[in-house]
């Protein structure tokens, strides 16, 4: 018997919010399955969105779902979580971590993000696969490998080897930055512009780069 | 010693998991243990034939998994070493007729008969790879000095990371050395630059080892080749024992030669 209180279900513009209460995950797992399951019709071709609450979830019981959830021809594009693993999951499988993101017929409203605004901060290598996502500014502490993403609404410090793609400002902030120990990224993007990193020919050097006259430019850092 | 559960991993395909499961099992079993190794590669089954074992499977993993057999049933004993054993994989079925949890189970049952379980993953990082990585209380990442190949290794990493399966080594496999002096392959440091896990071994290039894998012939069972002192070397770091990198050098100059020719040869 599924528990109403447990699962909730809200129209959003363009899918399902789902939100879990509180209870043992695989409670809410297949109490959720359950649900769906009595009303096979409603739910047939939605984009889902989950919200978990508190729960730590892992990978596997994440891939789970979505393998479960398509098999009953249900996407699910975000899981929205308090829990770091979580999110930290969510992202390691390609998943939104947040709502506003998809609001395609919205007007862009370019807000820069002032240095004050609190960061994402993320101690480890940042490996092929995942994508990290933040409206304010992002500081890696380790490496960001070929094959990760790191989208900032403001700027991006990497103090590491930044290897992957990058893309600060990316609600239209020109005076974003990208910061890194060692700065060949894939590809880098600040706002609207868009470039690849050279062959390079020199030991790497800490570099900054930046927006100017409407050219991407990349500067070594110069301390003070 | 309790069991030890280990996992072979890579993404990509073809960079040598089962060749690595077949070897490093030898070489377990002849220092002595007792060694199951388990194909979970369901429908593309092949370690039974690296292995030598294809015309002996009677029953297998999901024959296990669904009650038609006991494991004692599917553990095929090896021809050359008493104490080695392979569950092999079903080759007509596919990766959802085995779940995580039923790995698990047959692997906690299979801690109570032996030493060592290795575990030969399939390629890519959907249910096949998730059923394979549940048990496993080491993942052994094996990768080739190849851009993709370490692209995917990296992607694996991160996926073990997520999963909390933080016991992890790597294998860098078929280096050849003279294309990296040549400046044309990946170098073994900048493998490890990207990944930044811990070393289990280098395995060089070697013809023997597709020789070996054709005939059904693990190449460490003769151990004479660079390849094989390198799978023992690596059962030996899964044992605990330090066992310093083999050197890679190529020694093909005519000084080289006559030293050894000097020295008594190989």
């Amino acid at each position: 018997m599924a528990d109403s209180n447990l699962i909730q279900i809200k129209g959003l513009r363009d899918g399902l919010l789902v939100t879990l209460g509180e209870g043992g995950w695989s409670v809410l797992h297949s109490s959720l399955l359950l649900q769906i399951d009595e009303k096979t019709e409603f739910f047939k071709g939605a984009k889902l969105a989950l919200d978990v609450g508190n729960q730590e979830l892992h990978v596997s019981e994440m891939t789970d779902l979505r393998d479960e959830l398509s098999d009953r021809e249900i996407i699910l594009w975000a899981v929205l979580s308090n829990s770091p693993t979580t999110e930290n999951t969510a992202q390691m499988l390609g998943l939104a971590t947040r709502l506003s993101k998809v609001r395609p017929d919205t007007p862009v409203q370019v807000k820069p993000v002032s240095s004050e605004d609190s960061a994402m901060w993320v101690k480890r290598t940042v490996r092929s696969g995942v994508r990290l996502e933040y409206e304010g500014n992002v500081v890696v502490l380790g490496d960001v490998n070929p094959g990760a993403e790191v989208v900032a609404g403001g700027s991006v410090v990497v103090w590491g080897r930044l290897r992957g793609v990058v893309h600060a400002g990316a609600t239209g902030d020109a005076d974003a930055v990208v910061c890194a120990l060692d700065l060949s990224p894939t590809q880098l993007r600040i706002a609207a512009e868009i470039a690849t990193t050279p062959e390079r020919r020199s030991q790497p050097v800490p570099e900054m780069a930046r927006l100017k006259d409407g050219h991407l430019i990349a500067e070594p850092w110069q301390p003070g | 010693m309790t069991t030890k559960v280990v996992t072979i991993a890579s993404g990509k395909g073809g960079v040598g998991k089962t060749t690595a499961v077949a070897n490093l099992a030898v070489a377990l079993a002849q220092d002595g243990r007792k060694v199951v190794c388990i194909d979970g590669d369901i429908g593309l089954r092949n370690l039974d034939v690296v292995m030598g074992l294809e015309n002996r499977i009677v029953y297998d993993l999901v024959d296990v998994v669904e009650g038609r057999c006991r494991l004692r049933q599917a553990m095929i004993r090896d021809k050359r070493l008493p104490e080695l054993f392979l569950i092999p994989a079903a080759q007509t079925r596919d990766k959802n007729a085995v779940s995580p949890s039923d790995m698990v189970r047959l692997c906690d049952e299979l801690r109570q008969e032996c030493d060592w379980i290795i575990i030969d993953s399939p390629a890519g990082i959907e249910r096949g790879f998730r059923n394979t990585i549940a048990p496993a209380d080491k993942v052994i990442i094996i990768t080739n000095p190849e851009v993709s190949a370490v692209r995917d290794a990296d992607r694996v990493i991160g996926l073990l990371e997520a999963d909390g399966k933080t016991d992890q080594g790597l294998i860098i496999n078929r280096v050849n050395q003279a294309m990296v002096k040549r400046g044309d392959m990946l170098s073994v440091d900048d493998v490890l630059d990207l990944l930044a896990i811990e070393l289990l071994g280098i395995v060089p290039e070697d013809e023997n080892v597709i020789v070996g894998s054709n005939r059904g012939t693990p190449i460490v069972l003769d151990g004479k080749s660079k390849a094989s002192q390198a799978f023992m070397n690596i059962s030996q770091r899964l044992q605990g024992h330090k066992v310093p990198f083999i050197d890679l050098e190529e020694q093909t100059g005519l000084w080289n030669k006559l030293t050894k020719f000097a020295r008594g040869g190989e």
